[in-house]
């Protein structure tokens, strides 16, 4: 078996691919289902009916999806200049660490101004974290991979020492949690009674700027560039280290509005479990969405379709909802054999 | 039938029929008829996109034809089937070796013919056959060296055996030149000869008329994927051949008295040291005028790579002086050089030229994208630069699909008319053409030629390096050759034959009053 490539990708197969790596996820999770004793019917029923299958569903499935967006940008933007940041969630944490004191401070501003401030100082928090990583790699040819990824245990543990110690609620019954941030720190919900806030525009925004700046701009033109041929990318001129630091400075900030939106939108306060991955399943997202801003947006909302759906799915028919994960990680792989499909063609020897 | 002597002769090794490939609205094979006969070398010759790889990769299975047959030794082979081609007796030899670089020769050999388990039980019969197989064929190579550390010639030698070991007795050799000295390229031909006389055909694909002229016994022209010629060699010519290639008789470039200019690039005992470069420059000093073409001899791997590099602005000085219209530039990169009115033209036109994965014209405006003329206010100005591809690929006669296919899907002359469109634009003063016509076929030559002379014709200092002496010959005004990081004493036109300076090119331990001298 062999692969030939394709000259040509007609819209059809572009279409018909992802959506039979759709299928063939389902037919992999659906035995898995069968294996736990279930129907996989009735057990996708529930899957989609709780994340579409009601107002509720779906506005807990963009819920989900908006620090999964902000994760994903980030991620789409360092993996598309060859940035390989893999610390989108210590990024997140310093953003949320950040939100956290700014929004817990008295400081007589203007809600507007007051949320304005704390992005911005989380989304330098995030940029810092990311530009060491880049510093160090543009320097002394230290492999982000690395540094990025230890950077995220380290970052934990950073936290952890913060709620147990400065940052701690002193109301908080000894839970290493923090104080909530005041009220008009909040971002406002777009439903009333509903969790959904207004992140998630912020995050429908933030993809949209994203793919202005890569598409349209010098900068975007640039890390382009570097991403796809390091070598070419120099020649014609351009400061690869310039722009790989550049890129960090974006990347890092956009993980770490992930981090400012759960605060100040969704839990209020900072614990350790504020984010379960959210800055490893935007390596996902980006991937599924082909580093693709706009296509983030999609991806992330399928994921968090696939999540939430699967926890109201375990609730009802008693199998794990881990089996969230599985789909996650078989739609990933399927997709990208999708992709390749649409590229190569093959052809059995 | 052209061939009639030779068809009586022999026995037929291989006939494609009527074999048809189309990519959506190219049509890349057009009904190519082709034999070969035992014994026979039969030249494949073809300007870039004239579909002779196209027509290979058919044979090999590795594209389907959309019609045609293929018959081995008279038996027809299932299409689409790399094994099958294999298994009939055809080896290939890819102009990019398919060799692991960290394997010693003997394991590169064997590798997918015996079983991965087996190999080290077999390696001494396996040992003793090359050895055997590398003698009888002149073919000398040590089954015990790391490929990684071979010389390029030596590493076509070992794909050639690997060839032979497999009991191929069609060879097929896709422009097994390109990446040789004249030796090697030489030793390569002497090598082919003593095969075919033992019985093996062989398929020499080439645009290099000198070559197909020396090695086949017949030559097949392909343009625009037909078949428009087949010649018996001795019977034919160089003149005729190339006409038949381009479709129209090509003149050689006329070189008209060059103006005498200022000195536009003067380089003083300079010297480089960058790590990644085996040879770097030494003690070197040169002087390009304006309005002359300077030409730079020398076996590849001398020193040119880091002159180039030096020039390009990817690379600093050492020690010594650069001088650029008399100025000594305060800091030095791409973008100073490409601000200093150099022109680059780079040696790996896919790799450094160009970002494959990018469209035309994002490519066409890579050295100037951050200019006023390509962005606004840090946004890049698209109407800007889609005029500008379309004005390049209509003045250079570029042939692609549109401003925004990937560069990556056109043909190497085509993506070397991009780099000069982008390169030449705005008049340069400096032109550094780093082996412009590598690889290219007599049309594209041509073209990148008669441009360098209009570029030389109306001032422009032009550097040519190029590992064809010919082509160093033919457009130079002033010749200096490099070897070992130094460069020896600039001759004028004429001056020095392709004897002298052949021997300077293979002297590796100059005489340091001789070379090394400014000009």
């Amino acid at each position: 078996m062999r692969l030939e490539p394709r000259t040509e990708t007609t819209l059809v197969r572009a279409v018909l691919m992802p959506c039979l790596a759709i299928l063939v996820t389902l037919i992999i999770a659906g035995i898995l289902v069968m294996l736990a004793d279930a129907s996989p019917l009735q057990a996708f029923s529930l899957v989609l009916k709780g994340a579409a299958g009601s107002q509720f569903a779906i506005l807990e499935t963009l819920t989900r999806a908006t620090p999964l967006i902000f994760t994903g940008l980030s991620v789409a933007v360092a993996f598309r200049a060859k940035l390989w940041n893999i610390g989108a969630e210590a990024q997140l944490y310093i953003g949320a660490v950040l939100t956290v004191i700014i929004g817990t401070q008295t400081l007589g501003l203007p809600p507007v101004i007051l949320i304005a401030l704390m992005m911005i100082i989380s989304m330098i928090g995030g940029s810092i974290m990311l530009y060491g990583p880049a510093l160090l790699k543009t320097r002394f040819g230290v492999d982000e991979v690395v540094t990025t990824l230890l950077l995220n245990f380290i970052t934990l543990l950073f936290v952890s020492l913060l709620l147990e110690g400065v940052l701690k609620d002193p109301m908080g019954l000894g839970w290493p949690q923090t104080e909530t941030v005041n009220g008009e720190a909040r971002l406002p919900r777009l439903v009333q009674g509903k969790r959904l806030h207004f992140g998630f525009v912020i995050a429908l925004f933030s993809s949209i700027v994203v793919w202005v700046i890569m598409a349209r701009t010098v900068l975007g033109y640039e890390m382009r560039a570097v991403g796809h041929n390091i070598v070419a990318a120099r020649f014609s001129g351009i400061s690869v280290n310039k722009v790989l630091l550049k890129t960090a400075v974006i990347s890092g900030g956009l993980a770490a509005l992930a981090g400012f939106s759960e605060v100040a939108g969704t839990k209020g306060n900072l614990t350790l479990d504020l984010s379960p991955g959210f800055g490893y399943t935007g390596i996902v997202v980006a991937m599924l969405a082909l580093l693709h801003p706009i296509g983030v947006v999609f991806s992330a909302v399928f994921i968090a379709g696939v999540f939430v759906g699967a926890d109201a799915m375990g609730r009802a028919t008693g199998v794990p909802s881990f089996i969230a994960d599985v789909i996650v990680a078989i739609s990933l792989m399927t997709m990208v054999v999708a992709i390749m499909l649409t590229k190569f063609r093959v052809r059995f020897a | 039938m052209i061939s009639n002597k030779i068809e009586e002769r022999r026995d037929l090794a291989l006939r494609l029929t009527r074999i048809t490939k189309r990519f959506g609205t190219l049509t890349a094979n057009d009904n190519v008829d082709l034999s070969l006969h035992e014994g026979e070398v039969v030249a494949l010759l073809g300007e870039n996109g004239a579909g002779k790889t196209t027509l290979m990769n058919i044979l090999f299975g590795h594209y389907l034809a959309d019609q045609g047959e293929i018959e081995v030794f008279g038996k027809s082979i299932p299409k689409g089937d790399p094994r099958a081609a294999l298994d009939s007796g055809i080896g290939m030899v890819h102009q990019h070796f398919a060799l692991v670089e960290e394997m010693n020769v003997l394991e590169n050999i064997v590798l997918g013919t015996e079983n991965l388990l087996a190999i080290k039980s077999q390696k001494n019969t396996a040992r003793e056959k090359i050895r055997d197989l590398s003698s009888s064929v002149g073919l000398d190579v040590n089954p015990d060296a790391i490929v990684g550390s071979l010389s390029v010639g030596e590493k076509q030698r070992v794909e050639i055996l690997k060839a032979l070991y497999r009991g191929a007795r069609i060879l097929i050799l896709d422009e097994p030149t390109a990446v040789l000295t004249p030796f090697e390229a030489e030793k390569l031909f002497a090598t082919l000869k003593v095969l075919v006389s033992d019985g093996l055909s062989a398929i020499f694909i080439s645009h290099k008329l000198n070559e197909a002229m020396e090695i086949s016994d017949r030559v097949v022209v392909l343009r625009k994927g037909r078949v428009v010629g087949e010649k018996i060699t001795r019977d034919s010519n160089p003149e005729e051949l190339s006409s038949l290639m381009v479709g129209a008789e090509i003149e050689a470039p006329d070189i008209s008295d060059p103006v005498l200019g200022e000195v536009a690039l003067e380089l003083e005992n300079i010297s480089t040291s960058i790590p990644e470069m085996r040879i770097n420059l030494r003690k070197v000093s040169l002087r390009l005028n304006c309005g002359k073409i300077t030409g730079l001899a020398g076996v590849s791997g001398n020193g040119q790579a880091a002159l180039a590099s030096l020039i390009s602005g990817t690379t600093q000085v050492k020690e010594g002086t650069m001088r650029i219209f008399g100025e000594i530039p305060e800091r030095w990169s791409p973008k100073v050089a490409i601000s200093k009115s150099i022109a680059r033209i780079p040696e790996d036109r896919l790799h450094t030229g160009m970002i494959g994965d990018m469209s035309v014209v994002e490519n066409i405006i890579s050295e100037k994208y951050w200019t006023d003329r390509f962005s606004r206010f840090g946004f890049l100005t698209r109407q800007a630069s889609e005029d500008f591809s379309r004005e390049v690929i209509k003045n250079y006669d570029v042939k692609c699909p549109s401003i925004e296919t990937p560069v990556r899907l056109l043909s190497g002359g085509n993506i070397q008319k991009l780099i000069l469109g982008r390169v030449l634009d705005e008049s340069p003063l400096i032109i550094l053409a780093n082996q412009p016509t590598r690889g290219l076929d007599v049309g594209a030559v041509a073209y990148v030629h008669s441009q360098l002379l209009k570029a030389r014709d109306r001032g422009a200092a032009i550097l040519l390096i190029s590992d064809d002496l010919e082509e160093i010959l033919q457009l130079s005004d002033r010749i200096s050759v490099i070897s070992n990081g130094r460069l020896s004493k600039i001759t004028r036109r004429g001056e020095l034959g392709v004897k002298e300076l052949g021997a300077l090119m293979t002297r590796h331990v100059p005489s340091s009053e001789r070379l090394n001298d400014a000009a």
